[in-house]
């Protein structure tokens, strides 16, 4: 909602300061709702004052309250450094822009999540999606732009997609309302429209979420935009395209239809699992570290699509966990790859040689950083990973457990590769000027990090939520 | 029956061209002019659905019983802005791709990436 008012500041300080402060408040409302909805259950507001089936309305539950906390956190986390760091990147006379584009962004994620209505769902993604192609084409290398093109084609088919699995939707039911549509979807499940919106909803969502093999885009939207822009996207975009298929799968058109009607368990494990591993180990080839994260969450998504695919309580609850922790893992990395972007203007690997001692905090995060995305005990990716290894094995399915963990040696190896550029080579001749991450990048990477070594250790706050919301997600479908 | 679902014909016919062009052709504004086509062919999919036989349009006057569905004509409207949107963004794009590499065919581009790693 603020976005707008940021083109009337014309002074960039002033629209920093105010877009962090919009972002904090998102926060904060968000850390509010999510306690009220933990004590006293869903929250409805109604848009206009009309009632539910025909005007719009906005839905709070746990998972949403969840998700919402999630994407404000990061945002002002990120908005943090963000000054500091698009100065170095951006042109001047566009951090206005930039702004406001990041507000967008912002307001329509927020929006994608709280409404409960299917075609705002459409409408909000249209909307942050516009703004992530702008705001990946302001990166300054001139592939930023092929990729943000390649986006741009890839992200309009999902969003078409989407926008026809609705229209059957609609055609079936005469609602757009989400909770209207679960209950009437079941009455004419049967029907060959209804599967046919199913898979056209998933296969646009899949296509947003960057679920392997559908994930070509991703690399180079995330290795070229401006390093901030890929701090924000990397920890939240994904997310909030998880939770679209949570919603639509679980809520919209039921436990019942979408696993036992279709092979859809199947083939997530599948898709999910070899997703684990052609893009961990795409990931170990990168020569540039922006791109090795960037496969490397394309993994991470493969891990959160297993944890789905196991329709358990648990194994929701480790992938929401994992939503969680890997915004926390990679909202940490990303930054600390944008203080190394600032300080040496290049994330290539061969770069890094000798930067452990240059950078010690920096590096050090990415290290801790590294370590989680392994799942090394006392970060938040052994949580998740140990909650997903558990889910996996009460379902009984032991293979898989045995490939979810082969999976984390991957990671191990591209995690090294960086740790050992970074410590036990000589530094680059010509590079004794570099010095640490100026104060505005350390507080919220360190932040982030400490949040990931917390969550590691003491893990009632984010286990709690993320059972409450998987366990009411099993309530509400039949 | 086939004559009954003459505008889903189109619409079929209209989104598998446009999705063809999407992903055949190497010129950029061939692709957008493509994906323009696959939209609109959903426009016309969400406006035939909402069309009631002998219905007409929502106004209320005399001797009018039946209507046509107004909501997926709304809906449609605000798809239709976003469509434009991304076209508007997407040429855009294209002419940034254009100056910063001088060319607008896929190929060529994708040389001068492989070049430049």
């Amino acid at each position: 909602m603020a976005a707008p008012l940021c083109l009337f500041l014309t002074r960039p300080r002033l629209v920093w300061l105010f877009a962090l402060i919009v972002s904090a408040l998102a926060f904060l409302f968000s850390s509010i709702l999510l306690e009220q909805v933990m004590t006293s259950g869903t929250i409805i507001y109604e848009l206009g004052g009309w009632d539910a089936p025909w005007g719009i309305e906005y839905r709070i539950d746990q998972l949403n309250a969840f998700l919402l906390l999630i994407i404000s956190a990061i945002s002002t986390i990120v908005l943090f450094a963000a000054d500091t760091s698009i100065r170095k990147e951006i042109p001047e006379d566009k951090h206005t822009h930039f702004y406001t584009l990041y507000l967008l962004s912002l307001a329509a994620m927020l929006g994608i999540v709280a409404t409960g209505d299917a075609f705002n769902i459409f409408v909000f993604l249209e909307i942050s999606s516009l703004s992530a192609y702008a705001l990946i084409a302001l990166g300054k290398d001139r592939r930023a732009l092929w990729a943000s093109y390649q986006y741009l084609i890839m992200g309009t088919i999902g969003a078409t997609f989407i926008l026809i699995g609705i229209g059957l939707m609609y055609q079936m039911t005469g609602t757009l309302n989400i909770d209207d549509l679960s209950r009437r979807l079941p009455e004419v499940a049967q029907t060959r429209t209804v599967f046919t919106a199913f898979a056209f909803v998933i296969v646009g969502i899949c296509l947003k979420l960057a679920m392997f093999p559908l994930h070509l885009w991703l690399p180079n939207s995330y290795a070229y935009a401006p390093s901030i822009v890929s701090a924000f996207f990397a920890a939240t975009a994904t997310k909030v395209a998880i939770y679209l298929l949570i919603r639509f799968t679980f809520s919209v058109f039921g436990l019942s239809f979408s696993f036992t009607h279709l092979p859809l368990q199947l083939l997530f494990v599948t898709l999910g699992l070899v997703g684990i591993f052609v893009a961990s180990t795409a990931a170990i080839y990168q020569s540039n570290v922006k791109h090795l994260f960037a496969y490397s969450s394309i993994a991470q998504i493969g891990y959160m699509i297993v944890g789905f695919s196991l329709t358990s309580v648990a194994g929701l609850t480790a992938t929401l966990l994992h939503v969680f922790n890997h915004a926390l893992m990679k909202g940490a990395l990303f930054l600390a790859l944008a203080a190394v972007m600032y300080r040496i203007g290049s994330t290539q690997l061969s770069q890094f040689q000798g930067l452990g001692r240059q950078m010690p905090l920096t590096m050090a995060a990415i290290v801790v950083g590294g370590l989680s995305l392994i799942g090394v005990p006392l970060t938040v990716g052994f949580v998740s990973k140990w909650y997903l290894v558990l889910a996996v094995l009460e379902n009984g399915w032991w293979p898989v457990a045995v490939l979810i963990l082969l999976g984390s040696l991957l990671a191990v190896v591209y995690v090294w590769r960086i740790v050992e550029t970074a410590y036990f080579k000589p530094a680059l001749a010509g590079s004794e000027t570099i010095k640490e991450a100026p104060l505005t990048f350390l507080i919220p990477i360190w932040t982030l990090v400490l949040a990931n070594i917390y969550f590691g250790i003491d893990t009632r706050l984010s286990v709690q939520v993320a059972q409450a919301a998987a366990q009411s997600l099993f309530g509400v479908s039949p | 029956m086939l004559m009954g679902l003459y505008n889903y014909w189109v619409v079929v016919v209209l989104m598998m061209i446009g999705f063809y062009i999407v992903i055949a052709h190497g010129n950029l504004i061939k692709k957008i002019v493509g994906l323009t086509i696959f939209q609109t062919s959903v426009f016309i999919f969400y406006i035939s659905m909402s069309k009631v036989d002998g219905g007409t349009a929502p106004i209320l006057a005399d001797g009018i019983n039946q209507y046509s569905n107004p909501l997926p004509h709304v809906l449609i409207l605000t798809a239709i802005v976003v469509g434009i949107a991304t076209t508007a963004v997407g040429l855009a794009l294209a002419v940034r791709i254009k100056e910063a590499y001088g060319s607008i065919e896929e190929d060529e581009i994708q040389k001068m990436d492989n070049l430049d790693c």
